[in-house]
């Protein structure tokens, strides 16, 4: 026993279960109602399309690892996570080139070049996705599905964001549950508040960003919006568009946002800015994912400018 | 090994070794901005080197005679004049082209593979070599601009030279390449490829010594470029 108690030996002393495969585990669980919801919404197609692109992702980092001989790390779930994230972020009906063009692209071009996980600039599913929008704007801004919950929803293939800027009524209820046009994983608010709530308990995202990024948003929608404080209009950008998915599972991804805890407010308050920005005044209707990755490149100054300081760095100094 | 300052060694170094986009990455402006096919590469790429062999083989001519305090202006003077009749010529007999290259050819004056060129080499060798080295960086400039701009149209048109190669029905272009964020992708490629060629193993040790010396001498000149890029 003597042996134990005087035991040396270098920090950290006290360690944690946490390792980057259980949280990659934990954050794609937590995605899981959306996703089932999302296949149950939409059908096959967007079934298909998720495991293409989560198959690519995992392949494409896996060869990418093998040839430039670096370690595989295929198994902690991140490529795995990125492909999910990227199929919720593609509308429905695509046709199978696009997730499998977004997936390499994420892993190779986003993620792997600049050294792969911890290293990437920016969200490699958000990247991958802006690049798909900007590429193939006709593909990826149509939302017509087939799926069988689109029933609900027969009449418009429009995203409530979309008839909200047009300047159409929008139903909360089903924005909230989630019954409307918009891509695979984001319609439902509901799902994916429960999915960031687990998140949130299970201590893996802390509260800062999500909390800042969507109050800020909702003043930024409040004063500049033209409709005054009406909250069913601010209901309305709260549960329409990717706003609960980036705000839960992509805006807290650790390798793009900061780490000290004030810039993560920092960053959470920008988000909500760009967010506002581009969707009150953009061209587009939506903006959450071009507010994410432009403030994915801002992180190395929201880091510099917020370190804390010092533990014995503060108060006087005693002569 | 070629002769140092010779007019074979200039081209080789201006085209391949030093080439002034992909490896003194100067010039950046035009690079970016107009290679959005391959034919707006190539004109932009023949213009510059029109004006880079001329504004060379005058300021070598006067390189004794330009105070040296006063030689950035002097430089700029010769370098207007000539991008001013080449910008007159281009809106006479290639009325389209000047067009599509719009603003970038008056630009041309602040390109600073010129200032560069002139500053690092012209000023300080003959006429004859200033003269090669300009048509070889010129040559390496239009290289790079007219290869990026053929595989940025080609990626995102499906066309070559405004040729359509890869029919609508069965490419759907991948409109990135041709706005700004696909100039960068493709020029990065093209420098990682530039550098994975320069840096093969070569064959034999002779080659391999003139190859160091090159290089220590592109790092000399590299060095003299900073303060005016």
């Amino acid at each position: 026993m003597n042996e134990q108690l005087y035991h040396v030996s270098a920090n950290p002393h006290v360690r944690d279960k946490a390792s980057t495969k259980s949280i990659m585990f934990d954050v794609i669980l937590a995605l899981m109602p959306a996703t089932v919801f999302g296949f149950w919404n939409f059908g096959g197609r967007a079934i298909v399309n998720t495991i293409l692109s989560v198959l690519v992702c995992v392949v494409s980092e896996y060869a990418w690892q093998h040839f430039m001989h670096k370690k595989i790390t295929t198994g902690d779930f991140s490529a795995a996570l990125t492909g999910l994230l990227l199929a919720l972020n593609l509308p429905p009906e695509v046709p199978f080139w696009i997730p499998v063009i977004g997936g390499l692209f994420a892993i190779i071009v986003v993620k792997q070049v600049f050294g792969g996980l911890g290293q990437n600039f920016m969200n490699p599913a958000l990247g991958a996705r802006c690049f798909l929008l900007i590429s193939f704007a006709g593909i990826m801004t149509n939302f017509s599905s087939q799926g069988p919950g689109t029933v609900f929803d027969a009449t418009t293939s429009a995203t409530p964001l979309a008839a909200l800027k047009a300047g159409e009524a929008v139903d909360i209820q089903a924005m909230f549950l989630g019954n409307t046009a918009g891509t695979v994983g984001e319609t439902s608010a509901l799902l994916l508040m429960i999915g960031g709530a687990y998140l949130l308990i299970k201590r893996i995202i802390s509260w800062r960003i999500p909390v800042c990024y969507i109050g800020t948003l909702s003043l930024f929608v409040l004063l500049f919006g033209g409709h005054g404080f009406d909250m069913y209009y601010l209901a309305a950008h709260l549960f329409g568009g990717g706003l609960m998915l980036g705000a839960f599972f992509m805006a807290t991804d650790y390798v793009t946002s900061p780490i000290t805890p004030r810039g993560q407010i920092v960053f959470g308050i920008l988000l909500g800015i760009f967010t506002g920005i581009f969707r009150l005044f953009g061209g587009s209707s939506e903006g959450v994912s071009y507010a994410i990755i432009f403030c994915n490149l801002l992180v190395p100054l929201i880091e510099r400018f917020t370190i804390p300081a010092a533990f014995g760095k503060g108060g006087k100094k005693d002569e | 090994m070629m002769k140092k300052n010779s007019p074979a060694e200039r081209l080789v170094n201006g085209i391949f070794l030093e080439n002034p986009t992909l490896v003194l990455t100067l010039g950046m402006c035009p690079t970016l901005a107009v290679t959005t096919s391959a034919m707006n590469g190539l004109g932009m790429g023949l213009t510059t080197t029109a004006v880079l062999m001329f504004s060379n083989l005058i300021i070598s001519l006067l390189r004794n005679f330009i105070p040296d305090r006063v030689r950035i202006p002097g430089y700029i003077v010769v370098i207007a004049s000539l991008v001013t009749v080449v910008q007159f010529l281009m809106a006479a007999y290639f009325p389209a082209l000047n067009a599509a290259l719009g603003v970038y050819i008056p630009l041309i004056v602040v390109n600073c593979i010129i200032l560069g060129r002139a500053e690092s080499y012209a000023g300080k060798n003959g006429p004859v070599s200033s003269f090669f080295d300009g048509l070889g960086m010129g040559l390496g400039f239009t290289g790079a601009l007219t290869i990026l701009g053929a595989i940025r149209e080609l990626l995102g048109a499906g066309t070559f030279f405004n040729i359509q190669l890869l029919p609508e029905s069965v490419y759907t272009p991948v409109t990135i390449f041709i706005l700004a964020p696909g100039a960068f992708l493709v020029l990065s490629c093209m420098v990682a490829a530039q550098n994975r060629i320069k840096n093969m193993p070569p064959k034999e040790k002779k080659e391999e010594k003139a190859a160091e010396e090159q290089s220590e001498e592109a790092a000399v000149i590299e060095e003299a470029e900073g303060g005016v890029s």
